[in-house]
């Protein structure tokens, strides 16, 4: 297999990875995908992010090959796949149940896409301990998946894709069952991975946070369609609509001159007091507040009713932090350029001013 | 709340108190009835194969002989009766097993969820009806006249009359077992996670590859449950010999039979069940030695 480029900066690369083409998919009378165009540039990291039903894991099945579209084409560097079985495309997939195959030992397992294409002894002897040095997993190699713990059925699962050099790897939800410390520890192992052998992930997760963190670019999904396409930093601070302003982060959504905007909780300030000028602000009543060890999350309900999330960061000693407990009431301001305008009509309608989802 | 004090309530304390008690109650009727009924047969079984008759007074002398191994092995006839017994058991476990691992595989992974529960029903229709009323159907359909000489001159085809012949046995035991088979293989099919399928293809494999390679290891214990029922009860049947077999048909259970109630020869009679359950020893030992047990 040819080299791969390196993911350095996948947004300038004209390379084409996978394009999708009005992708629709039906099950029964429910579209899971409905018309959906998407490119990912080679070598990228690439994350659809949606809650569950949104139709992102039937799109990474339909790239997999495991359905077929009902509509549209999938090209994969600039051949048309759409009508070919999954063994007969570049693509290998990382299962959310890892679908390691019980009656091999891990080295069997790994092996086994390359005893398929009848790769030599020797060769997949090799190829295997590669594989395994990569994901860590030397010393296992012997063990059946049985004896293995969910973290490290993970790895075996990524090793046995990669061993077969695929231009792109799926993941669907590889971290979903892992408890929290390992999953952390695992998006930085598949980071580096990801890094050193240069090839397009197409990663599938629920969790915004983990889609932030390890994403070139991701897409947010909702009911079977793309509500925005970008950067981390662009979806998080310049959220396409009031859906993806929710789902991505935690964010309230005001009234301002020229419509709606979302304001993120980290861009309001808390005080007892009036605040500096040229902010605007609002008079409210603390109802809820939430230590989060590096935030302290605020509900405020605002004197118009609306209530608001704030965070603060807790920089210095708690005795700031008892200045505003519950109940009591203070001041927010926030500098109005932090409010990113909505362009949204698409969006059902929420409580005005103001909602909060998720975690900080 | 106080804690009450009848002699139900202290019994059942009594009883948590003491979980192996617990178990020795659940265990000791199921338990009881193997001991007595089962087991102690099957010894006294045994024990009488070892036994012999006296010819003039037709009494059983309990005096402990090989007399009746003896026999079985030196009397070719019995030789006869014994391979083609066992020959016919192979032949109808092969068969049911070609036939159950498509079936049941479509049953467990292409059927929708409620066409499977239909197809399984139709599996086990064939179990509501009465054994010998099915044998019966089939002298029907094979014998002169019957509904497959008929078909095959309307098709102008050289008529056959399988009634009464070595292959109709084969056609009718493969028939009367086939829900044995299907039904283990079925439910090894359906404890493979069609994500394994299809990480299988997304490593490139295609069918026949997958099959070997994926499938046929985690069902081979199906396999071997499925055999072990067409197989024993292929080897234990006498009446479909009876009634569909041809004059040079005996089985192990007809020479059995013929001993004990024609012959009046108990002991012997045992011996021959004593081989019967020796084949199935040798059966499972060998299932056992292909590794069908590894993946339980």
């Amino acid at each position: 297999m040819t080299e791969m480029p390196k993911s350095e900066d996948p947004s300038s690369h004209s390379e084409q990875g996978i394009l999708l083409r009005g992708i629709t998919k039906r099950f029964g009378s429910h579209e899971a995908v409905s018309e959906v165009d998407l490119e990912v540039y080679r070598g990228e990291f690439f994350t659809m992010l949606g809650p569950s039903g949104s139709g992102k894991t039937t799109l990474l099945r339909l790239i997999a090959g495991f359905e077929v579209p009902d509509a549209g084409t999938i090209s994969l560097r600039g051949v048309d796949v759409t009508g070919i079985p999954p063994y007969q495309r570049g693509v290998n997939t990382v299962f959310q149940d890892y679908a390691l195959f019980p009656h091999f030992d891990v080295a069997r397992n790994v092996a086994y896409g390359l005893r398929v294409r009848r790769v030599k002894r020797i060769e997949i002897a090799e190829r295997v301990n590669a594989a395994l040095e990569m994901v860590q997993m030397t010393e296992f190699a012997t063990r059946r998946p049985a004896q293995l713990s969910g973290g490290q059925r993970q790895r075996v699962a990524l090793a046995r894709a990669i061993i077969n050099e695929p231009q792109v790897l799926l993941l669907d939800e590889p971290l979903g069952a892992l408890d929290l410390k390992l999953r952390q520890e695992m998006q930085v192992e598949l980071k580096r991975i990801q890094r050193q052998i240069g090839i397009t992930f197409i990663y599938v997760t629920h969790d915004q946070e983990e889609a932030l963190t390890m994403s070139d670019r991701l897409a947010v999904f909702r009911s079977g369609r793309i509500e925005q396409i970008g950067p981390p930093s662009e979806v998080y601070e310049r959220p396409a609509t009031e859906f993806v302003a929710s789902f991505v982060g935690t964010s309230n959504v005001i009234e301002v001159p020229y419509g709606r905007a979302v304001l993120r909780p980290e861009k309001i300030e808390i005080s007892n007091g009036p605040s500096a000028d040229g902010r605007t602000c609002v008079a409210g009543r603390v109802i809820d507040v939430a230590y989060l060890g590096m935030v302290t999350r605020f509900r405020v309900c605002l004197d118009d009713g609306n209530t608001m999330t704030v965070a603060r960061q807790n920089s210095s000693s708690g005795s700031q932090l008892n200045a505003v407990a519950p109940d009591s009431r203070v001041m927010l301001s926030w500098d109005l350029n932090d409010a990113f305008p909505l362009t949204s009509h698409s969006v059902a309608e929420t409580q005005l001013g103001a909602q909060a989802k998720g975690a900080i | 709340m106080s804690v009450r004090e009848g002699a139900r309530e202290r019994l059942g304390a009594a009883l948590w108190r003491r979980p192996w008690l617990r178990g020795a109650l659940i265990l000791s009727p199921p338990l009881t009835w193997f001991l007595v009924v089962y087991l102690a047969s099957l010894v006294a079984l045994l024990i009488t194969a070892f036994f012999s008759v006296n010819s003039l007074t037709g009494n059983v002398v309990y005096q402990w002989t090989w007399s009746n191994f003896s026999q079985i092995f030196t009397q070719s006839v019995y030789g006869t009766i014994i391979l083609r017994t066992v020959i016919m058991a192979v032949l109808v476990t092969i068969t049911d097993a070609l036939i159950a691992l498509p079936f049941a595989f479509f049953i467990a992974k292409i059927a929708s969820r409620r066409s499977r529960q239909a197809f399984l029903a139709l599996v086990f229709l064939p179990l509501w009806a009465s054994y010998l009323a099915r044998v019966y159907a089939w002298i029907n359909i094979l014998s002169n006249h019957g509904v497959l000489p008929n078909i095959e001159s309307h098709l102008g085809l050289p008529v056959t009359n399988l009634a009464y012949t070595n292959v109709a046995m084969w056609i009718v035991f493969s028939y009367l077992w086939l829900p044995f088979m299907i039904v283990p293989i079925y439910g090894a099919f359906e404890r493979v996670p069609d994500s394994l399928l299809e990480a299988s293809a997304d490593l490139g494999a295609g069918a026949w590859f997958t099959f070997r390679q994926i499938l046929m290891p985690m069902i081979l214990p199906g396999i071997v449950a499925g055999s072990i029922f067409t197989f024993s009860l292929t080897l234990g049947d006498f009446i479909t010999p009876l009634l569909i077999g041809g004059s040079s048909s005996n089985f192990i259970g007809n020479a059995i039979y013929d001993s004990a109630i024609n012959g009046g020869d108990l002991p012997f009679a045992a011996a021959l069940a004593f081989v019967s359950i020796a084949i199935m020893a040798v059966y499972l030992l060998l299932a056992r030695l292909a590794g069908a047990f590894d993946a339980i």
